[in-house]
């Protein structure tokens, strides 16, 4: 499905890589999550994958197609909630949905429903024609994904969908996706939250300083770890202590 | 064309949210044009309701002090004010309490005359007509100077005015004062009128015609379309927040994954931007027809020009939205986009010749000016409002207009591919 062979980025003025050699095929209908310290290049590998940043070398396909030769159907087979709330605050939640759905060529009264009936489903449909400067982080993250699953992309990236949110709206967030997942979406995040990764993913790769450390089933590495009884301890065994401060 | 649709009724619905902007968008070039106005009507009036206070220092007391005063009273122009002394007058203008101190010589009168005199007893001899020859020597009058004491601050175009003013109204006293020496020297009777004193030479302002009528611009004719002009392409600052914002927000990183290209983004701002500029442009119109009359400006005469002027509007509408485009591409900050685009505004219309004509700029800058959209857009206007010019006359000038907003926007979209080609 995703296949990212040997991609390097290294951005202007920058000392080291932020993405070195990095190897990984994803297969279709996975939830794979992308797990590493700050820095260690998680975004910078999610944001060349959608296309918005260009890899220094190397290469990827996402479903056989290329961004140098299928830009668009590649843009229409994909969607990506991006790690800030990319909506205008002025707009109603609806006004929002609808555009960005028209976006991807979405109209009438198709367009309507979709957006009506993943509001309500994400628990927002009192909310739709409220502006978004007067939701909560819960309700702005909630509206984010739904601007990125409107057109029922075959995959969807999402760069740390649950952070800042309560409990209550980062459950709602998860079933979500799993029920999107179960419906055939191939599903590549990122996070800090290990345990919602654990029980979330079906595979995960820990990357550090732009470089894959590891990858496979969550059950699997903690048992492979030596003294790990969770994803946490395995990523901690394998990152270290050491705080990762950078500017 | 559905995404194009989408984009501009997004565009719509984020204006209409931003009340503020919307007042500032469309009230502030409505102050800005009625406060230029009336600042501006004053110097195309013969008569001005508002005079200058100056001072007069009269050393002389004379007929001519007094034929000067009355001239300056006359003129309408100033407040005369009478000081006793040259010191004391000069102290108040350079303080700038005062514009302008004129301060007339001692025996300005008697001197005059005695230098006429002299010169017409001259004049008179040598054609051997005097019955009497003077024998005694001649003697040497000195000049008289009047002195004109301005406030430092006085601006160089007011300096100029008054000081021709002066001087035109000192060279007829000395031709009126020449006339009447030599009506003495050869008539005894002093109503026998021998000299015309008026003027021969007069010029005559042939203006041009419609229907047999002459059009007189007025302040108004010239303040509406420079302006609306300044106003128009003021559109820059907002357009270009608007984008570096999409930037900032989030949003744009967003469009960057949709499959949709920029030239769409772009596409629809262009459309609603332009009916910002020609909302803009009727409310213009609209206070010239309707409020200049009304605070005592005269009336914008739109008569028959309007399909032209909105032709004009919108080539230059479009010229600013794509600069703004193109500034608010390559603006990574609003503090970079607002600053800039507010003060490149300022320059394109004083290259444009908003506020200084183009003729009489040097050189280098005349050539300079024949590069600014707003130079374009004003010959335009002025071809519609002045000259009654038809379309073809403006055609040069808005395509000018057109392809400068081709220019921009082809940059914008080149430069924004160049930045995020993956």
């Amino acid at each position: 499905m995703i296949n990212i062979e040997r991609i390097s980025k290294k951005y202007k003025g920058a000392e080291n890589f932020s993405v070195s050699n990095l190897d990984l095929f994803i297969t279709e209908k996975e939830i794979f999550g992308l797990l590493g310290p700050n820095g260690a290049g998680k975004t910078t590998l999610i944001s060349i994958l959608c296309s918005l940043i260009k890899p220094t070398s190397g290469s990827f396909s996402i479903d056989g197609l290329t961004y140098q030769k299928n830009k668009n159907q590649l843009k229409q087979l994909i969607g990506i909630v991006p790690q800030e709330y990319a909506l205008y605050p002025s707009l109603t939640a609806f006004e929002n949905l609808k555009y960005f759905g028209s976006m991807y060529g979405l109209k009438g009264k198709n367009l309507d429903d979709k957006i009506n009936n993943t509001l309500d489903h994400l628990g927002l449909a009192a909310f739709a024609h409220k502006k978004i400067d007067t939701f909560s982080g819960g309700m702005k993250r909630r509206v984010n994904l739904i601007a990125s699953i409107l057109h029922d992309p075959k995959v969807l990236f999402l760069d740390e969908p649950t952070v800042g949110v309560d409990v209550q709206s980062k459950n709602v967030i998860i079933e979500f996706l799993k029920q999107l997942n179960n419906n055939g979406t191939t599903i590549i995040y990122t996070s800090h939250h290990l345990n919602e990764a654990e029980t979330f993913c079906t595979r995960v790769a820990i990357i550090d300083h732009g470089k894959l450390v590891i990858k496979g089933e969550p059950k699997e590495l903690i048992q492979n770890s030596e003294g790990s009884h969770n994803l946490e301890d395995v990523f901690i065994s394998l990152t270290g202590k050491a705080l990762r401060d950078h500017a | 064309m559905h995404k194009l649709m989408a984009s501009a009724y997004k565009e719509f619905l984020l204006l209409i949210r931003d009340i503020g902007g919307i007042a500032i968008l469309f009230v502030m070039p409505l102050v800005l044009i009625v406060t230029i106005t009336l600042i501006q009507d004053s110097t195309f009036k013969t008569v001005t309701d508002a005079k200058i206070p100056i001072l007069v220092v009269n050393n002389d007391n004379g007929d001519v002090s007094e034929t000067i005063l009355s001239g300056l009273e006359e003129s309408n122009a100033f407040e005369v004010n009478i000081k006793e002394t040259e010191d004391l007058a000069k102290d108040l203008v350079f303080k700038g309490k005062f514009q302008l101190a004129i301060i007339i010589p001692e025996n300005l009168s008697s001197g005059l005359e005695q230098k006429v005199a002299q010169n017409v007893d001259g004049i008179i001899e040598k054609f051997g007509l005097e019955e009497e020859v003077d024998s005694l020597p001649k003697v040497t009058i000195e000049s008289k100077e009047v002195k004109l004491y301005f406030d430092p601050a006085t601006q160089m175009t007011f300096k100029s005015s008054v000081k021709n003013g002066i001087d035109k109204m000192v060279a007829e006293i000395e031709t009126k004062s020449i006339y009447k020496a030599f009506q003495e020297q050869i008539s005894d009777d002093p109503t026998e009128v021998i000299f015309e004193t008026e003027n021969f030479i007069t010029f005559k302002e042939i203006l041009p015609k419609e229907d047999n009528k002459e059009i007189i611009p007025n302040s108004v004719q010239h303040n509406v379309p420079a302006w609306t002009l300044f106003a128009i392409f003021f559109i820059i600052v907002p357009l270009s927040i608007n984008i570096v914002k999409e930037k900032s927000q989030g949003t744009f990183v967003r469009l960057r994954t949709n499959p949709v290209s920029y030239a769409t983004v772009l596409g629809g701002k262009t459309l609603i931007y332009l009916v910002v500029c020609l909302i803009q442009f009727v409310l213009m119109l609209l206070i010239g027809v309707y409020l200049f009359p009304a605070i005592g400006l005269p009336t914008l005469d739109i008569s028959g020009r309007l399909p032209l002027l909105f032709v004009v509007a919108i080539f230059a509408g479009l010229a600013a939205i794509g600069l703004g485009l193109l500034l608010g591409t390559i603006a990574k900050t609003q503090e970079q986009s607002a600053p800039f685009g507010a003060t490149f505004v300022v320059i394109l219309a004083a290259l444009g010749g908003v506020w200084v004509p183009v003729f009489i700029m040097p050189k280098f800058m005349q050539t300079l000016s024949n590069i600014s959209p707003m130079n374009w857009g004003l010959n335009a206007f002025y071809d519609v409002f002045l000259r009654h010019g038809s379309f073809l006359d403006i055609l040069p000038e808005i395509s000018l207009l057109f392809l400068f907003f081709i220019a921009t926007t082809l940059i914008a979209i080149v430069y924004n591919e160049k930045k995020n080609t993956v």
